[in-house]
């Protein structure tokens, strides 16, 4: 007799329902239940030895003996492989006793020392094995907190927590961020937590998760502000005496009175210096150290130059040569004051340049209702798991992804896929987080929640989108790695050249032009002129429900010379529809428009009997023609009749008796067969399939009745689209597994330059690679799932999903609205993108090399010109401005064709 | 030509070498990455510019680059690995990680997002 693990009944080793093999030796069980139960988590009926915790524990309990057990959820494992790798990994980590994963509940069982390991130790295990470990984290708002050591306290009060995974308390915002394991823990638990520390518990200080970037950059903004203000007041008396000659009272004053003025003036320069410009000299010594040089570099050494300068002619005039003693107190603090400006404004205009992914995040749900146990509760939405039910209201927003089990509403998801109507939504559909329900209450199952959601992915996408690089970049950096030093052998040289050639006095013009050159340097326009338009650009689709992958898919959609269109999804439904229907008879109606005209009346009398009776014949079959034709007649409201006798020829078609008529519906054999005589249906069925339709004929008691026609029709926009794309230029496509007659048709209807029609679905990669073989850049747009290696093969794959599945891999651009409008959108987008990069690079390239030059006093010899250090300054802080302003322009782009 | 133009060309030329060399020519000592729970870890502090900003890996080993940035200047409120496709944005005071897996060896740059801040990570 052995003992079932499970429920502890006896039972003979032979008679075991189920025997499953544990730590080298065999288990026996009762029942199937029981092994089921054993299979979901083996590790609860291992050794006796094993403390029965159950829960997860931070392991920071000290001195808890033996091993602790814990559940780990485990998110992204996709097949048995994974589970075999999650295993190795929990098990190769230190203090761990056993582990075993199960791919059906996504779980983690393991069995560990927590004296050696803590639960971060195991997180970051299934980290490293490539998974992730289902956690939440939230924010939680503490009183009462005053000093550092309460941060330990609440810290340390945290992490004992059971299923608390890492905490960290803030104590200038007042709050605890913590990640722990939604399932083993929630809020309430973890507030109880720090009321158990000894402080109060609040809502975080501010709902939404606060902007740390924009409000690092308010801060600055607001520190370079003050410094530009101190800078100015300070700059416009130093620059009043600084030119003596032109102001009345200060010119009657002696030389003697006006170098202790300027004395004054020094040292009142000294704290813009120092403060107004305190970052430049930091910034310049710390890229000094790091052997780089940069912006800083060229205004700390323009403007401490002259500051420096300045000093020694007034202290020790006579180590000049006469009426070479002239103090340059205004270069620094004018140049110091408009640079800052310069600063402010730019990172004023920076913000806006990702407003597109903050409109974005901010579409997030705050809360959701969900059923636990039978009771309905409103929690964050953090906490949302998956397989919860969610209950939607109208006018509430859908918390997470997930699928409708009951109910039924009008969604809009125009925040998300930039369609404009509502989409109906019934149980077995797809809700996407983030939208907005509008007439009716629904409740869904919860698929994808937290980082999983199509939001958060849009969200990740766009934002490493973002950050990218476009290959034009690389130009850029090659530059911008070598022009702070060359700017700086740049003013040397043409100190060297004025001092050795140029007129009297030849110090200050040596010093002055030498200066300028330092101080019309902008490198920060060229670094600026890529990814500012990249932002503003990607952001541009991202609104419109295009997901651009990085800068060189959107550098490559720009300069595409053909499109290449998968047919079936893509310009067609790809499911087939009821298109005609046609009687034999004294009437012949024909309709015989791309899509039949859905209203009911349409049809008259003999062809509503005619579908009626096709119709009621296919109820039972499973084909998807004969779905077609259903459907067709469920939406002209006709109802149908129960079908006898149903019989399915294969090849051939079908027949049933329907009310006592004996109805063949099929193909020509199948009439043959039967020896049905046609008379001119023949003709009508060849005109049909002319037209990329599959007609059917129907005879009832032996004699001809008429035709049935399906077909998959072109999407409402397609052809509209297509033109959109010839209108930009590219050659257009279309692919095709279908017969050459029916690719024809479709064609025809949409206004199709070329046909590749009876491509094999793994031939479409080479047909691809055919017309890159004639010099082409080939986009080739399709679901992202059959056409993924000819994606790959495209110069930039065109994903159009439906819903949640955005994260194409094989794309570099994701339509998430299905039409192909989103096509000639993503390619005028990008031709905008790249028409503002260029204009932002040609400007900073012209700008830089018109003025460097300028500045060194090129232009002197022909026309006398000579470029002031202010000028100078004010230019550079201007053209790094208008760069982030014309990237912002690109906020305005609006689509051409509609 | 009088000796102070001499002396002002002679250093002026001196000074253009020093600068060739000092910003271009001089080698920069790296960091190895050391080895932690199964990635290759290394703390950069965004300063003024990275601190160590040559780091040395091994090819095939997933890394990770804790960077904290001690500043508030815009320049450095993102980091760029063009390579890897891999961007992070750097809150003031706070480590962020960035992860990836290094499969080539070869020199590769990260930058600031206008790229005046570099540095450079050598896969072994």
């Amino acid at each position: 007799m052995v003992k079932d693990p499970v429920c502890g009944m006896e039972i003979e080793e032979k008679a075991a329902a189920a025997v499953r093999q544990m730590d080298g030796r065999s288990v026996y069980f009762c029942s199937e239940a029981c092994a089921a139960k054993f299979d979901a988590d083996p590790g609860r009926y291992g050794e006796a030895e094993l403390q029965k915790v159950g829960s997860a524990t931070t392991g920071a309990r000290p001195g808890a003996p033996g091993l602790v057990r814990i559940e780990l959820p485990i998110l992204g494992m996709t097949c048995g492989k994974c589970v075999a790798t999650v295993e190795k990994a929990l098990r190769e980590t230190r203090g761990v006793a056993k582990a075993s994963v199960n791919l059906d509940q996504s779980r983690a069982f393991v069995t560990y020392d927590p004296a050696v390991a803590n639960l971060e130790d195991l997180t970051q295990a299934v980290k490293t094995a490539g998974y992730r470990s289902g956690t939440a984290t939230a924010r939680i708002g503490i009183k009462g907190m005053y000093c550092a050591s309460c941060v330990t306290t609440i810290e340390k009060g945290l992490q004992s927590t059971t299923g608390v995974l890492k905490a960290s308390v803030n104590l200038g915002t007042n709050e605890a961020r913590v990640e722990y394991l939604s399932e083993q823990t929630d809020l309430e638990e973890i507030k109880k937590a720090v009321e158990a520390t000894g402080y109060q518990a609040a809502p975080p200080s501010s709902e939404e998760a606060p902007d740390k970037e924009a409000l690092a950059r308010e801060q600055e903004y607001r520190t370079l502000f003050r410094k530009f203000v101190f800078a100015a007041v300070i700059a416009l008396p130093v620059m009043v005496t600084a030119y003596p000659e032109f102001i009345p009272f200060l010119k009657t004053l002696s030389r003697g009175t006006l170098r202790v003025i300027w004395g004054v003036t020094g040292v009142l320069t000294l704290p813009v210096l120092l403060w107004s410009g305190g970052h430049f000299f930091r910034g310049a010594w710390s890229a000094f150290r790091h052997r780089s040089a940069d912006m800083n570099t060229l205004i700390a050494l323009g403007t401490g130059a002259a500051w420096l300068y300045s000093g020694v002619a007034i202290l020790l005039p006579h180590l000049f040569p006469e009426g070479t003693a002239e103090p340059f107190y205004d270069v620094a603090a004018v140049v110091i004051a408009l640079v800052v400006l310069g600063q402010a404004l730019e990172l004023r205009a920076k913000g806006r340049t990702s407003e597109a992914i903050k409109k974005l995040m901010g579409l997030q749900a705050k809360t959701a209702r969900i059923i636990r146990e039978g009771k309905e509760q409103d929690i964050p939405v953090e906490e949302v798991l998956v397989g919860d039910i969610v209950i939607v209201r109208p006018g509430e927003k859908v918390p997470v992804d997930g699928v409708i089990k009951e109910g039924s509403s009008a969604v809009d998801e125009s925040m998300l896929t930039g369609e404009s109507l509502p989409v109906e939504k019934k149980a077995g559909d797809e809700v996407i987080g983030a939208t907005l329900n509008k007439t009716g209450s629904f409740k869904f199952e919860a698929t994808k929640v937290g980082k999983d959601t199509a939001l958060a992915q849009i969200v990740r996408m766009v934002e490493e989108a973002q950050g990218s690089k476009a290959p034009i970049q690389r130009l850029v950096d090659v530059v911008s790695g070598y022009f702070v030093p060359a700017v700086m052998i740049i003013a040397v040289l043409t100190f060297v050249a004025w001092f050795d050639i140029g007129p009297e006095p030849r110090l200050i013009y040596a010093l002055v032009t030498a200066v300028t050159v330092l101080i019309i340097a902008c490198p920060c326009a060229l670094g600026l002129a890529t990814p500012m338009s990249l932002m503003v650009g990607v952001g541009k689709g991202a609104e419109q429900g295009i997901l651009i992958r990085g800068g060189e898919a959107l550098q490559t959609a720009q300069a595409l010379d053909a499109i290449v269109l998968d047919k079936t999804g893509t310009i067609t439904k790809g499911t087939p529809e009821l298109t005609d229907v046609i009687v034999l008879g004294s009437q012949f109606t024909v309709h015989s428009s791309p899509t039949l005209n859905p209203e009911p009346s349409t049809l008259n009398e003999p062809e509503r009997e005619l579908l009626r009776l096709a119709a009621s014949v296919e109820r039972t079959s499973e084909h998807p023609l004969a779905a077609a034709i259903v459907e067709g007649a469920k939406t002209r409201g006709i109802a149908l009749s129960d079908p006898q006798d149903f019989q399915a020829v294969p090849g051939h078609g079908v027949i049933a008796t329907v009310d006592g008529h004996r109805v063949v519906l099929g193909n020509l054999k199948m009439m043959q067969k039967e020896g049905v005589d046609l008379g001119g249906l023949e003709e009508q069925a060849k005109r049909l399939a002319d037209e990329g339709k599959t007609p059917m004929y129907a005879a009832v008691d032996g004699k001809a009745a008429g035709l049935v026609a399906v077909a998959d029709t072109v999407k409402e926009d397609s052809a509209e689209a297509i033109q959109a794309l010839k209108a930009l230029g590219l050659e257009v496509v279309m692919i095709t597994g279908d017969n050459q007659r029916t690719a024809q048709a479709i064609a025809r209807q949409v206004g199709m330059d070329r046909v590749m029609a009876e491509v094999l679905p793994e031939d479409k990669a080479h047909q691809v690679h055919l017309l890159q073989a004639e010099g082409k850049k080939v986009g080739m747009v399709g679901d992202g799932i059959n056409d993924a290696p000819a994606l790959a093969q495209a110069d930039v794959g065109f994903a159009i999903g439906t819903g949640t599945d955005v994260a194409i891999e094989a794309s570099d651009i994701t339509l998430i609205k299905g039409s192909l409008k989103g096509v000639a959108l993503a390619v005028e987008i990008s031709k905008a993108t790249m028409r503002n990069i260029k204009q932002n690079l040609f400007g900073a390239f012209v700008y830089n090399a018109l003025g460097i030059p300028v500045a060194a006093g090129l232009l002197y010899p022909f026309f006398g010109l000579l470029l002031s250090p202010l000028i100078a300054g004010a230019a550079m802080a201007f053209s790094s401005v208008t760069v982030v302003t014309n990237a912002n322009r690109l906020r305005r782009f609006r689509p051409t064709g509609g | 030509m009088d000796i102070a133009q001499i002396t002002v060309t002679l250093v002026g030329l001196g000074l253009s070498v020093l600068i060739a060399w000092y910003f271009w020519f001089s080698e920069k000592k790296g960091v190895r990455a050391q080895a932690a729970g199964g990635f290759q870890e290394a703390k950069i502090v965004v300063k003024g510019g990275y601190t160590p900003d040559v780091i040395v890996v091994k090819a095939g080993k997933p890394v990770r680059l804790t960077f904290v940035r001690q500043e508030t200047a815009a320049c450095s409120e993102m980091v760029v690995f063009g390579d890897f496709n891999k961007s992070a944005k750097l809150p003031p005071g706070e480590e962020v990680p960035v992860e990836f897996l290094p499969q080539k060896p070869g020199e590769y740059e990260f930058a600031c997002q206008m790229g005046m801040l570099r540095g450079k990570l050598i896969v072994e």
